[in-house]
C-alpha cells in the first residue's frame, strides 16, 4: 500500500512536464497550428527559468522568465508560419533543434562562468518551489501524500487546465478560437481577428510549454544543471495531445499515465520482472506509437481535431 | 466624413427600422477599379442597390462579379473609385467593417465552422455578451419568425443539408443586424423546391426594406426574383435594365456581347442494347455508412443518362465505383457483358471507359495543378512512350489541338493549369478524356461554375460523343440543362434511386421531388 502511494506520487511528479507540455501544444493546436517546436521551447524555457532561480532566488521570477523565453521562441514560429505562411512542420522541427541547441550553449557559457563548475539552485528556491505540499492537509492519511505532497509546479499546472478547460468550453473567445482552429476562413467572415488570435494561442502555448521545460530543468535533476535536460518529453507531450484528445483535463490523465511509464523501472523488482532499464526506458515512446496508430484506426469524424490543424489561412486565396 | 469602424454594430430592430429608407440608395459603387497585377478585374465599375429591392448582378465567369463583391464584404480593398454606403463614402477594410456597416455576405461555400452547432455558428464573433442558451435560441427564433425560416439551433453543422447550411447562413448575417445582404450563387446546390424557399426569404426581407444583390448564372432565376439587373462583362459594367422589361436573350446578348443560341440540340439514341449494366450496386464509404445502396440501371451506346440529386448523394461514389477507385460491397458492374468489378483503374480506363469529375475546387481529380498542359495530357499516356523514357511529342501534338478546337484561353501550353480560369480548366479535363476515345464517359458537374458561353461549348462535345455512339453519364447540378441534353434522368436520394425519368416528358419540379425523396418510383407506381 505504502509502495503503492509512493508510485503514484512519484508518477505525478514525472508526469507534470509532460502536462506542461501537452496543454502548451493543445493551446496551440486549437489555433490550427501544429508546432513540433514543443522540445525546444521545453529546453528554452528549461534554460530561462532554471538560470533566472540561479541568479535571483525567486521562484515568481524563474516561471515568469521560463514563460517569457519560451513564448519568445514561439514567437519565432508565429512569424515564420502565420505571417510568411512557412511550412508548420519543419518550422516547428526546426525550433526544436535550436532550442536544444540555444539552451545547452547558454547552460555551458553559465558553466564556465561558475567557481565550482557546476550550477545548483540556492537554497531559498529550492525551499519555495519544493514546499512539500500544503501545510495541515498534507498530513493527512493517504490522500496527503496522494493528493497535497506535491511541489508549487504540479499544482499551478492542474490550475492551468482546468482555466483552459473553462476558457475553451465555456467563453466566447474559447469558442472564437477554436473557430480559428477549425474554419479560418468562417472565423475571418464572422468578424474575428485571426491573426490575432493565432498569435495568441501560440504565444500562451509556447509559454505554457516553457514551465515544464522550467520543471525539467529545476526539478527533475535535484536543482543541478544538466545538458539535455528535457530528455524528448516534449515528444511525447506532441503525442499526449492526441490521446488527451485535445481536451485540458484529459490531458491530466494521460500525462500520469505517461508518468508512471517514466518511473516504472524503479518499482517494478528486478525478481519479479528481469526486463531491463532500457527497455523501461523505451515504454513511454512505444506506447506513444501505439496510441498514434490506434487513433488513426478511429473511423468516426473527430470533432476535437482543429480542423484546419497544420494549414495556413490566407484571406484572398480561394 | 468617410465611415469608420467605430460606428457601432446595427442592432437587429434597425433591420426593421430600414423600411423607412425603403427606395434609398444603400450601396452606390462609383468607378470602382481593382487590378491584379497586369489583370483588371473590375474596370471602372457603377452599381447602385436600394433599400427594398433584389438587384441581380449578372456576368460570365471572370467577368469580376465576385471581386466587385469581395471589395464590399473587405475581402479585397478596390485601387481606384469609391463606394457610398447610404451616402456616406464609405473605406472596408475588414469583414468587420462591413458587418458594422450593415453588409452582410452569404459565400457560394459556405463559411461555418463544422462541429459547431447552429446557434454557436450564429453568435460567433459577435462583441456582446454571450448569452445563456435560452435567450440565445428565443432572439434566434424571433428573428426566424420575422423572416419565415426555420432552423434547429443545437443541431451541429455537419450533420445539416446543403439547405440548411445556408439557412445558417443567413441567420448569421440577420443576427448581426445586416442591412444590405449579398449572396453569391446561393442556388447553384439547391434543388428547386428550396429556391423556392430561399425565394420566398429574400422577398420577406425585401418587404421589411432590406437591399439585397443576388449573383446567379440562371437566367430563369434573375427573371423572377430581381428587381433590376446589372450586367458585367470582362470588368465592365455594360449596363443595368429594369427585370420587368426583359427576357433571357436580351441578357444573354447583354452578358455575351452578341447573340447567343440558348437551345440544347439532342440527337435521338439508336442503339437498343446497354454498353453499361450496373446490377445492385452497393458501395460503402469508410465510415461504414451506405453511400451506394443496392442501385440498378443500364446505358446504351449513343445515350447520354443525367444523375440529378442534391449533393452527396451518392454521385462521387458512384463514379468512382465505375471507374474502380472504389471498393465494391456488392453487386456487379457488367461492361460489354463483362464485370469489371476487381480490375484496376489502369485495365478500366483500357477498356474504354473515361471519368472525368470535377470537384467543387474543380482542380482536384483528373489535373495536376502545378503542371501544365502537355505534362497534363501525359498524364493518361506516360505508358505509351517506350522503354523508361517519356515521349513528349503527341502529347504537345494534343495539347495544341485541344487549345485550337475548344477555344481555351491561355498564355500557352507550358503555363500551369492552375493560372487557368475555372472554365479553361475544365476544358483541358474534359478535352484530354474525349481524346482518348472512350466508349463510356462519366463526367461530373462538367459545368460547375462555367458560365454561359462555356456551359454551351462542353455540352456541345458532349453532343458530339454521343454521336460518335459514345455512352455518357453525366452528372449535373442544373436540373434545366439535365433535361435539356439527357435522354433518361436517374434520380439518387441518400444513395438510392428514387426514380428513372423521361427527359423529354419530366418537369424540373417532379425531379425536385425525387431528389428529397418525397416521391419515389415504387410510391408513385
Amino acid at each position: 500500500m505504502d509502495l503503492l502511494i509512493r508510485f503514484v506520487a512519484a508518477a505525478v511528479a514525472a508526469g507534470t512536464p509532460l502536462l506542461y507540455g501537452t496543454l502548451g501544444e493543445i493551446m496551440t493546436e486549437k489555433a490550427g497550428h501544429l508546432n513540433l517546436g514543443v522540445e525546444g521551447m521545453m529546453s528554452v524555457g528549461a534554460c530561462a527559468g532554471f538560470l533566472a532561480g540561479y541568479y535571483t532566488d525567486s521562484f515568481a521570477l524563474a516561471l515568469l522568465a521560463a514563460f517569457g523565453a519560451a513564448a519568445a521562441s514561439a514567437l519565432i514560429y508565429g512569424v515564420l508560419t502565420v505571417t510568411l505562411m512557412a511550412n508548420q512542420n519543419v518550422t516547428g522541427l526546426t525550433l526544436t533543434i535550436f532550442g536544444i541547441g540555444l539552451s545547452n550553449f547558454i547552460g555551458i557559457l553559465a558553466l564556465g562562468r561558475s567557481e565550482s563548475g557546476t550550477l545548483k539552485l540556492p537554497e531559498g528556491i529550492t525551499a519555495q518551489m519544493r514546499g512539500a505540499g500544503i501545510p495541515g492537509l498534507r498530513d493527512i492519511p493517504v490522500a496527503g501524500p496522494l493528493l497535497f505532497s506535491y511541489n508549487a509546479f504540479v499544482y499551478i499546472g492542474i490550475v492551468i487546465a482546468v482555466l483552459l478547460f473553462l476558457y475553451f468550453g465555456r467563453t466566447k473567445s474559447g469558442l472564437n478560437l477554436q473557430a480559428v482552429g477549425h474554419n479560418p476562413g468562417a472565423a475571418d467572415a464572422a468578424g474575428i481577428q485571426v491573426t490575432r488570435y493565432k498569435y495568441a494561442s501560440i504565444l500562451i502555448g509556447g509559454g505554457i510549454c516553457g514551465i515544464g521545460g522550467a520543471y525539467c530543468a529545476m526539478i527533475i535533476n535535484g536543482g543541478v544543471w544538466v545538458s539535455n535536460n528535457v530528455g524528448g518529453l516534449g515528444w511525447i507531450a506532441v503525442a499526449l495531445v492526441i490521446f488527451a484528445n485535445w481536451k485540458p483535463l484529459n490531458a491530466i490523465g494521460g500525462s500520469l499515465v505517461f508518468g508512471a511509464l517514466r518511473i516504472l523501472k524503479f518499482y517494478v523488482p528486478k525478481s519479479v520482472l528481469p526486463l531491463p532499464n532500457a527497455f523501461y526506458d523505451m515504454m513511454p515512446f512505444l506506447i506513444t506509437a501505439l496510441i498514434l496508430v490506434v487513433t488513426s484506426m478511429r473511423k468516426k469524424q473527430n470533432l476535437s481535431l482543429p480542423g484546419n490543424l497544420g494549414n495556413h489561412y490566407f484571406r484572398e486565396e480561394r | 466624413m468617410p465611415h469608420s469602424t467605430e460606428r457601432k454594430s446595427a442592432d437587429r430592430t434597425s433591420v426593421l427600422a430600414a423600411g423607412a429608407l425603403s427606395g434609398k440608395d444603400a450601396i452606390a459603387c462609383r468607378g470602382i477599379t481593382k487590378r491584379f497585377g497586369t489583370v483588371v478585374a473590375n474596370d471602372h465599375i457603377d452599381l447602385t442597390v436600394r433599400y427594398g429591392e433584389v438587384l441581380a448582378l449578372l456576368g460570365e465567369n471572370g467577368s469580376g462579379k465576385t471581386t466587385l463583391m469581395n471589395m464590399l464584404s473587405g475581402i479585397y480593398h478596390p485601387d481606384e473609385g469609391v463606394i457610398l454606403v447610404d451616402g456616406q463614402e464609405a473605406v472596408i477594410n475588414s469583414p468587420v467593417d462591413a458587418m458594422n456597416m450593415g453588409i452582410g455576405m452569404i459565400y457560394q461555400h459556405f463559411r461555418l465552422v463544422d462541429v459547431f452547432s447552429a446557434m454557436e455558428n450564429i453568435v460567433l464573433g459577435t462583441k456582446e455578451k454571450r448569452l445563456r442558451d435560452k435567450e440565445l435560441k428565443e432572439k434566434i427564433s424571433e428573428i426566424c419568425q420575422s423572416f419565415g425560416l426555420e432552423i434547429q439551433p443545437e443541431k451541429r453543422v455537419y450533420e445539416m443539408s446543403v439547405s440548411e447550411k445556408q439557412t445558417v447562413e443567413i441567420l448569421k448575417v440577420l443576427y448581426r443586424g445586416t442591412r444590405i445582404l449579398i449572396l453569391d450563387e446561393p442556388t447553384a446546390v439547391l434543388t428547386p423546391q428550396e429556391t423556392q424557399k430561399l425565394f420566398q426569404i429574400l422577398r420577406k426581407m425585401k418587404e421589411q426594406g432590406c437591399a439585397i444583390i443576388i449573383i446567379t448564372h440562371k437566367l430563369h432565376e434573375v427573371l423572377e426574383i430581381s428587381d433590376r439587373v446589372t450586367i458585367l462583362r470582362k470588368g465592365k459594367s455594360i449596363d443595368t435594365v429594369e427585370t420587368a422589361g426583359t427576357d433571357e436573350k436580351i441578357l444573354t446578348e447583354l452578358m455575351v456581347g452578341k447573340a447567343v443560341s440558348l437551345e440544347i440540340d439532342r440527337p435521338p439514341v439508336n442503339h437498343k442494347s446497354p454498353i453499361l449494366k450496373v446490377v445492385n450496386l452497393t458501395v460503402k464509404k469508410p465510415d461504414g455508412t451506405k453511400a451506394i445502396d443496392n442501385i440498378s440501371f443500364e446505358i446504351r451506346k449513343g445515350e447520354i443518362l443525367g444523375v440529378a440529386g442534391v449533393a452527396g448523394s451518392g454521385q462521387k461514389e458512384l463514379c468512382e465505383a465505375i471507374a474502380g477507385l472504389m471498393k465494391i460491397d456488392k453487386g456487379a458492374i457488367l461492361y460489354e457483358q463483362e464485370n469489371i468489378i476487381g480490375k484496376t483503374p489502369a485495365e478500366i480506363i483500357r477498356m474504354g471507359i473515361s471519368m472525368s469529375f470535377v470537384p467543387e475546387d474543380r482542380l482536384g481529380m483528373g489535373l495536376v495543378a502545378s503542371m501544365d498542359m502537355v505534362e497534363n495530357m501525359m498524364l493518361k499516356s506516360y505508358g505509351n512512350g517506350r522503354g523508361p523514357f517519356v515521349d513528349r511529342k503527341p502529347a504537345r501534338e494534343l495539347a495544341n489541338r485541344l487549345v485550337e478546337k475548344l477555344g481555351i484561353v491561355t498564355p500557352g501550353i507550358d503555363t500551369p493549369v492552375r493560372l487557368l480560369s475555372g472554365g479553361n480548366v475544365q476544358k483541358v479535363l474534359l478535352g484530354r478524356e474525349i481524346e482518348s476515345c472512350p466508349n463510356l464517359l462519366i463526367t461530373a458537374y462538367p459545368v460547375r461554375g462555367l458560365d454561359i458561353n462555356s456551359s454551351y461549348t462542353i455540352y456541345d462535345l458532349l453532343n458530339e460523343q454521343k454521336k460518335k455512339d459514345v455512352a455518357v453519364i453525366f452528372i449535373g447540378e442544373d436540373l434545366d440543362v439535365l433535361l435539356e441534353l439527357s435522354d433518361v434522368i436517374m434520380v439518387l436520394c441518400h444513395g438510392k434511386i428514387t426514380g428513372f425519368l423521361d427527359a423529354r416528358k419530366a418537369s424540373k419540379e417532379q425531379v425536385g421531388l425525387y431528389m428529397t425523396g418525397a416521391f419515389s418510383q415504387e410510391v408513385a407506381q
